[in-house]
């Protein structure tokens, strides 16, 4: 090596995407290192899948650029395309085909060589433990592996980079974890670069770097070592008596900033098992229970956004909801 | 477990080549393909398709000839019929083809295509296609029938009959595609085309000859491309029947603009033309459709 470095799998410089007045993708800028797992975190609605949309060539963005394997995202739509493999939310199966004759037209529609689609149907039809289910109409399929056979489909024409857009959800946690051995796997027989989006925060543990997003913006990236470390204290979860008064008594006495979430108040502190005996004797609230832990993804992404990700999706939820009623009652605004 | 075998033996890299002629080839292809593949597969739909032409024309087509033997010079109603069944399993069957579309995108699978490095001309075409096999495949098992209601299997008549039920069928699923573009709720879409389909098929002089109509029926009869398509079968039929010249006269009169025979080349064109026109309207509208 002569020491450049190889040039970025996926390079976005300022992209941004509006829906008339709604801003679903306000400048985000980031690369990703070929070979690299690069996960978006962040609840429903934070604009994940539009972002994804747009590299991907399905959406166009409003402004800014992006350049996935070296191809402008509008300007080399098909060369793109050509070099990426798509996992979408929803399935995108033919179920009345088996799950062969599906691979068999995704080769085709790419133009995969033919005398070639054989041996790699195989390759990607074993790695994900289906070949011997091959001749099998995929109607007949379980949701796990639809999911297994789609990300094969997505590897099928070796493409550089592979996009998977909430590979896991709607899934049990034990397909769920199977579903993720299969991709290292095939992330380790083939030199991809994967770009995923998850609101799990335990997946987003796989990935090399997260970006973490929330209402169209990315509000942290970095490994998910870095990103807890980033946090520095020990999150502190206090049930008591009187929240309110809590929290005033934490920001009085101790100068902590603390928040109600699902029912319990919570902080970061550092050392937090040295801190407890002193917020016994000092808050001069009575508490119920304590519960001292390390931070976790979730823990990032509350101290970067204010809100645990449980909390944000309701809020983007009924925030969508409210959109929806006054569009369909003609009340916008 | 062969996952992990796989995972050491070399992997077999392929390559997707530029989009090229031969790519958007490869695309038509395999979307007319997955077209003849999943109708192999439902045989249920094979069947009830094939309910209704055989109610009309051999129930309707028995029963009414009770009453209009005397008009029809000794012709078997359902010799007569014939022609026009033929058109309505066709449009039916197309029509399906078309509907398979909305479902697609209802399901998701439109998008693997949409997304793949080819034209979306070439996904259309090759769904304008498969619509149209697909159908004339049903139209063959009709086809085989023509003996039991008095129409010769001649090379000339079958093969005929084959040719225009193509191009209807081309023409139909065309027509399906440029509404399924626009319409995504499957509920919908049956609506629509119910709505417009079985007009077309009263209205087209299936059930009757075309002649001697009242003012307003002519007009609209004039109007309906099916028209143009059941017409040059009936003719086909009608002129390798062994029958009078006066029967043939009133039965099977052709097409007439102000008093001007139009000739079953012109009436051809008429179809090929409308189905390239929405082949065309269906391409635009997919191209669109960011």
């Amino acid at each position: 090596m002569d020491g450049t470095a190889p040039p970025p799998a996926i390079e976005v410089d300022g992209l941004e995407k509006s829906f008339g007045d709604v801003h679903a993708v306000r400048g985000v800028s980031f690369e990703v290192a070929p070979g690299e797992v690069f996960g978006f975190l962040g609840p429903n609605g934070a604009g994940k899948t539009t972002t994804i949309n747009m590299l991907c060539t399905l959406a166009r963005p409003t402004a800014g650029s992006a350049r996935v394997a070296g191809f402008d995202v509008v300007a080399r739509r098909d060369d793109v395309r050509r070099h990426i493999g798509l996992v979408f939310q929803d399935p995108t199966l033919d179920g009345y085909l088996t799950a062969e004759q599906n691979l068999r037209l995704h080769a085709e529609l790419y133009g995969v060589e033919s005398s070639l689609v054989p041996g790699r149907m195989r390759q990607v039809l074993e790695m994900v433990g289906l070949w011997e289910r091959r001749a099998t109409t995929v109607m007949t399929f379980s949701g796990g592996m639809r999911r297994r056979l789609e990300i094969a489909r997505g590897f099928m024409h070796s493409p550089r980079v592979l996009f998977l857009d909430e590979p896991t959800i709607g899934l049990d946690p034990q397909t769920r974890s199977s579903i993720w051995r299969y991709i290292r796997q095939l992330k380790e027989a083939e030199e991809i670069t994967i770009f995923m989006t998850t609101h799990y925060m335990d997946e987003a543990e796989f990935c090399d770097r997260i970006a973490i997003m929330d209402q169209g913006e990315i509000v942290a990236l970095d490994t998910p070592a870095a990103l807890k470390a980033g946090v520095g204290a020990d999150r502190v979860r206090i049930q008591t008596e009187d929240d309110e008064a809590a929290i005033a008594a934490l920001a009085d006495r101790f100068g902590i900033e603390g928040r109600t979430s699902e029912n319990a108040v919570t902080f970061f502190v550092e050392g937090g098992e040295e801190f407890v005996p002193r917020l016994f004797a000092e808050l001069g609230v009575p508490i119920t229970s304590v519960n001292v832990s390390r931070p976790t993804l979730d823990d990032v992404f509350m101290s970067h956004t204010g809100t645990t990700i449980r909390d944000a999706e309701e809020s983007s939820a009924t925030h969508r909801n409210r959109i929806m009623l006054q569009v369909m009652t003609g009340a916008r605004r | 477990m062969s996952a992990a075998d796989a995972a050491l033996a070399p992997p077999v890299r392929v390559h997707v080549p530029p989009r090229s002629f031969r790519s958007e080839l490869r695309a038509m292809k395999i979307v007319w393909q997955r077209d003849l593949i999943r109708f192999r597969s439902d045989r249920i739909r094979i069947i009830t398709s094939l309910v209704q032409p055989l109610l009309f024309l051999f129930v309707l087509g028995s029963g009414l000839q009770q009453l209009s033997s005397a008009s029809t010079d000794g012709v078997n109603l359902k010799t007569f019929i014939y022609p026009g069944v033929l058109a309505l399993a066709v449009m039916f069957t197309a029509m399906f083809s078309a509907a398979s579309i909305v479902w697609d995108r209802e399901f998701g699978f439109m998008r693997e295509m949409l997304v793949a490095p080819v034209s979306r001309s070439s996904i259309v075409i090759g769904k304008c296609f498969g619509g149209a096999t697909v159908a004339s495949f049903q139209g063959v098992i009709l086809l085989a029938l023509a003996g039991t209601v008095g129409v010769p299997y001649k090379p000339a008549v079958i093969l005929g009959l084959f040719g225009l039920m193509l191009l209807l069928a081309f023409t139909i699923t065309a027509f399906g595609v440029m509404v399924a573009a626009r319409i995504k709720q499957m509920q919908a879409f049956m609506g629509v085309m119910q709505m417009i389909v079985m007009p077309m098929f009263f209205l087209a002089g299936a059930l009757y000859p075309v002649t001697n109509l009242p003012a307003w029926l002519a007009v609209l009869n004039r109007l309906d491309p099916l028209t143009y398509a059941v017409d040059p079968m009936r003719r086909l039929v009608f002129n390798h029947l062994d029958i009078s010249s006066a029967a043939r006269e009133t039965l099977a009169p052709g097409v007439t603009w102000w008093g001007w025979h139009v000739p079953v080349l012109l009436e051809v064109v008429i179809v090929l033309v409308l189905g390239l026109a929405m082949l065309g309207v269906a391409i635009w509208e997919f191209k669109g459709d960011e």
